[in-house]
């Protein structure tokens, strides 16, 4: 996996097969490659993907709460917030 | 502020520096969203804002934890207007496939242009977790609200 960053500084080689292992733990069951060896390429582009898609995700339910709220009125705001602070 | 407030733990991988900061933050940007009373002038605003206001709890989440990404997206929320980015054309030699995905992870992670490579795996790593995070409050949220 090291020559996968052909050219870079060698000295933190491991410093990033420990990140790169750490990223992986970091993915969902089924983004994760359970084939042992994964590519440095393949890891990265799990992740991209893994981004984007909760990215994706903010933005829906963004929307979504707007709809939402925009169907509360004053007093159940207060009282939503109060509530889950409180219980 | 007592730790059971927390959405039922609908994070599978649970960061022990919970998100109770942002979790306030975020549930008080969503209550002066909803009041206020200006006719909106088109759907899609309150929506903006709530992205807005979801990426900005991240942020503050992450604050004590003095990550590069969260100071990175919390300048970029501050700046009012976009800035027009500079287009630098730069010929390179043909990149690996490794590091075409390396510039994009750059792309995606707030900050991410301006770091070096262990710096970027370290800080994708947190703003995964935090973007989980908050996917995970804002879905708690929106359950809550349609009971």
């Amino acid at each position: 996996m090291s020559s996968a960053w052909t050219g870079r500084a060698r000295a933190t080689d491991d410093d990033i097969k420990e990140l790169v292992a750490k990223l992986q733990s970091l993915l969902p069951e089924a983004r994760r490659r359970s084939s042992g060896r994964t590519s440095a390429a393949k890891l990265l582009k799990e992740t991209c993907s893994y981004i984007k898609s909760l990215q994706r995700e903010v933005d829906d339910l963004s929307d979504r709460l707007s709809d939402l709220i925009s169907a509360m009125d004053d007093n159940s705001a207060q009282a939503e917030i109060i509530r889950s602070l409180l219980s | 502020m007592h730790r059971e407030i927390s959405p039922g733990n609908p994070n599978p991988n649970p960061n022990p520096n919970s998100p109770m900061p942002g979790f306030c933050y975020f549930l008080h940007a969503l209550a002066r969203i909803q009041q206020d009373v200006a006719p909106q002038r088109s759907p899609g605003k309150k929506g903006r804002r709530i992205r807005r206001a979801a990426y900005a709890s991240m942020a503050v989440a992450a604050a004590p934890r003095r990550m590069a990404w969260s100071r990175a997206l919390l300048r970029r929320l501050r700046r009012r207007s976009a800035s027009p980015r500079r287009k630098t054309i730069t010929v390179t030699r043909k990149k690996t496939r490794t590091e075409r995905q390396e510039d994009e992870l750059r792309r995606l992670v707030p900050g991410g242009r301006r770091m070096d490579l262990c710096s970027l795996l370290e800080e994708t790593g947190d703003y995964l977790q935090c973007l989980a995070a908050q996917v995970s409050l804002m879905q708690w949220v929106a359950r809550s609200i349609s009971e």
